[in-house]
């Protein structure tokens, strides 16, 4: 049974301090980033994250890879808690868990050659020895559709896109079984973009692997990802089947993000379906009573300043932290994104 | 048309000197803007849509660009005119807001003080207390809640949408004919992405104003432009009302552009459809058509003849395609309802 779970979060919060330290007595700032989000990443699926910015969703991916440690809550790596591992424990989990990032020019070293970037860290966890390190590395450089002769190669002799698929081979490179991505494409053309979530589509197929997949673009998440979980101000909202959540999202928020979405289609305009949130997202640091979004939201009651609504089943096979969940499905012409 | 042309280029082209060679940025572009309309350009990275936004300002440095073709705003070539006089033209004729609304303004002033010298450097007799109550009222209308409190507030105290706002303020004060928007949205979260171009509509119904929209996102061009350039290595390759770019897109860049977009939206997961290899180096484009080596359809005389425009369909498109228009109009139905 937990053999088909790769990855879990539970109840993951996360809270930074900011301002002085306090040591004068003067009150320090608390930004609640994530605040007890639990999710399970079933075995080579696809989880979603989506939100806007500042909901919290790449610290959420630092937590799960653990390059930041959380307030409370635990991380489960093929049934072992990782949360505490430290040493070399640590390091063997690094191997199983890698994370692509969003920028492909601040996350490469323009000191390292590409053979170094995806090299090194197969030598350090002892997974090559130093003869055949070079075959397996242009193995992996042609496997992601790098041309193998540019091994000797420096980062600023690619493009955007080849860069992207450097990262994506030294995630690879250890042989993970999870790979975290936090807006992998998003720092790319869309004619760019489209190759590069083939590969992952096609890499995921071929070696069996899970994802986490991050990102503030709709129609990405929705191509890629099997679960969506729609995050806001530090909590997740609404998670769902992705099919499900786009075509007949529960949570007020989901819909109105939905419906921002500019469709590529001129005849639709002006067909009145975008609903038009108010205002900005506020401030992690002092969020909202009750429900977080309820200072947005068109149906906000007493009730919902007063309760924090769970997350939890509606019956319809939705799981949304709403007091009013949406009923309608809804409906656009086309597709939504 | 009662509608009157504010913005006329023609033939425009830019040349960068670099220590690694000639960076031909854009090639002969040209297009006409009536007021009240909006145009698009799209187009990836490297296309050439931003440099020519910039030369309609006369941003671009005169020692290592040489720029050549005319920009005629109200009768005026900004291309050829004195700085004083493009000094008046920018701002009063034609303004431009950025992409990083965070960049574009000065940390180390008050908002109500940049907006209110955008509108003092063009009304140089207008006392403050005047100016102050302008950049009051133009708060009010760009959408900034409780504008008395905060025009006196710095631009860190703002979110990105409210900062987006501030700077299209100062954009519009002196309510000028051209607004250039360099992928104003970008850098915004869907949600307020809404919000800017609701606002960007509102305000140009009000002034009546044209506006340039740069962006790399058909969804936003199909909302908000009423014609589009499809730019490329520099070069315009097609050239279309919205409506026919996305019933009937002509150039097989668009295909491409389209293909990726509709496949993304579709609800399927099968493979998407993508432009093979990458957009060229501006250094040493293609000989011919710069798209030839990413096209599937392309033949011997794409390598050798850059295609010029030509008119193409019913619907009043051009494009710059060798390909015959039967071809392209039987493919380009079989893209747009795919």
């Amino acid at each position: 049974m937990s053999n088909d779970i790769a990855l879990q979060a539970i109840d993951l919060v996360k809270h930074f301090s900011t301002g002085s330290s306090g040591v004068l007595g003067r009150a320090t700032n608390i930004v609640q980033a994530v605040d007890g989000v639990s999710f399970t990443l079933p075995r080579g699926k696809t989880l979603g994250i989506v939100g806007e910015s500042g909901c919290g969703k790449s610290t959420l991916a630092r937590l799960v890879t653990r390059l930041i440690e959380p307030s409370s809550g635990s991380v489960v790596l093929d049934g072992v808690d990782i949360t505490n591992l430290s040493g070399k424990a640590l390091r063997e989990m690094r191997r199983k868990l890698q994370i692509i990032f969003q920028d492909p020019y601040s996350s490469l070293n323009p000191r390292h050659s590409i053979g170094q970037i995806i090299g090194d860290p197969m030598r350090i966890q002892g997974i090559v020895t130093r003869p055949n390190e070079k075959a397996e590395v242009q193995d992996l450089m042609q496997r992601v559709g790098l041309n193998p002769e540019h091994y000797n190669r420096y980062p600023h002799e690619f493009s955007g896109g080849q860069r992207q698929r450097i990262g994506i081979a030294r995630a690879l490179s250890l042989q993970p079984s999870v790979i975290v991505a936090d807006e992998p494409v998003s720092a790319l053309d869309v004619s760019i973009q489209a190759q590069i979530l083939n590969l992952l589509e096609n890499l995921q197929k071929d070696l069996g692997l899970s994802y986490v997949f991050i990102a503030h673009d709709l129609s990405v998440v929705r191509h890629i990802a099997d679960q969506v979980a729609v995050m806001y101000l530090g909590k997740i909202v609404e998670v769902g089947a992705a099919v499900t959540v786009y075509s007949n999202p529960a949570h007020p928020y989901t819909k109105a993000l939905l419906s921002a979405v500019p469709v590529a289609n001129p005849s639709m305009r002006g067909l009145g379906r975008r609903i038009r949130l108010v205002g900005d997202v506020p401030s992690p640091i002092d969020p909202p009573s009750g429900c977080r979004f309820r200072t947005r939201c068109w149906k906000a009651t007493d009730l919902c300043a007063a309760v924090e609504p769970p997350l939890q089943a509606d019956g319809a096979g939705r799981v949304v932290a709403c007091h009013f969940p949406e009923e309608t499905p809804v409906t656009i012409g086309q597709s939504p994104v | 048309m009662s509608n009157e042309v504010v913005l006329s280029v023609k033939n425009l082209s830019v040349v960068f000197h670099t220590p690694d060679g000639d960076v031909a940025a854009v090639s002969d572009v040209s297009f006409d803007l009536r007021s009240g309309e909006t145009l698009g350009i799209v187009g990836e990275s490297g296309s050439g849509k931003s440099v020519t936004a910039s030369s309609i300002m006369r941003l671009n440095n005169s020692v290592t660009a040489s720029t050549s073709g005319s920009i005629l705003i109200s009768g005026v070539d900004v291309l050829t005119a004195d700085e004083i006089e493009v000094r008046r033209v920018r701002g009063s004729e034609v303004a431009m807001i950025f992409q990083d609304p965070l960049s574009a303004l000065n940390p180390y002033y008050t908002v109500g003080k940049q907006i209110a010298e955008a509108y003092l450097v063009h009304h140089p007799h207008v006392s403050k207390s005047e100016a102050r109550a302008v950049t009051l009222e133009m708060l009010k209308k760009v959408g900034i809640p409780n504008p008395e409190k905060r025009i006196d507030e710095f631009p860190h105290q703002f979110s990105g949408g409210m900062r987006q706002r501030i700077v299209i303020a100062i954009a519009l004060i002196n309510n000028p004919k051209v607004l250039i928007a360099d992928e104003p949205t970008t850098a915004l979260d869907v949600t307020v992405q809404a919000q800017i171009l609701d606002l960007m509509k509102e305000l140009q119904a009000e002034f009546n104003m044209a506006i340039v929209l740069i962006t790399h996102d058909l969804g936003v061009i199909a909302e908000a432009a009423k014609d589009v350039l499809v730019m490329y290595g520099g070069r315009v390759v097609e050239r279309s009302t919205v409506e026919a770019l996305f019933s009937e897109p002509t150039h097989p860049y668009a295909w491409g552009l389209l293909g990726a977009v509709n496949s993304l939206s579709s609800s399927g997961r099968g493979a998407l459809a993508t432009i093979a290899g990458s957009p060229p180096s501006l250094i040493a484009l293609p000989s011919g058509c710069s798209f030839n080596p990413r096209c599937a359809y392309a033949s011997d005389v794409c390598r050798t003849e850059v295609p010029l425009l030509r008119s193409i369909g019913l619907q009043g498109s051009v494009t710059a395609c060798h390909l015959p228009d039967v071809e392209i109009l039987s493919i380009g139905h079989g893209v747009a309802s795919r």
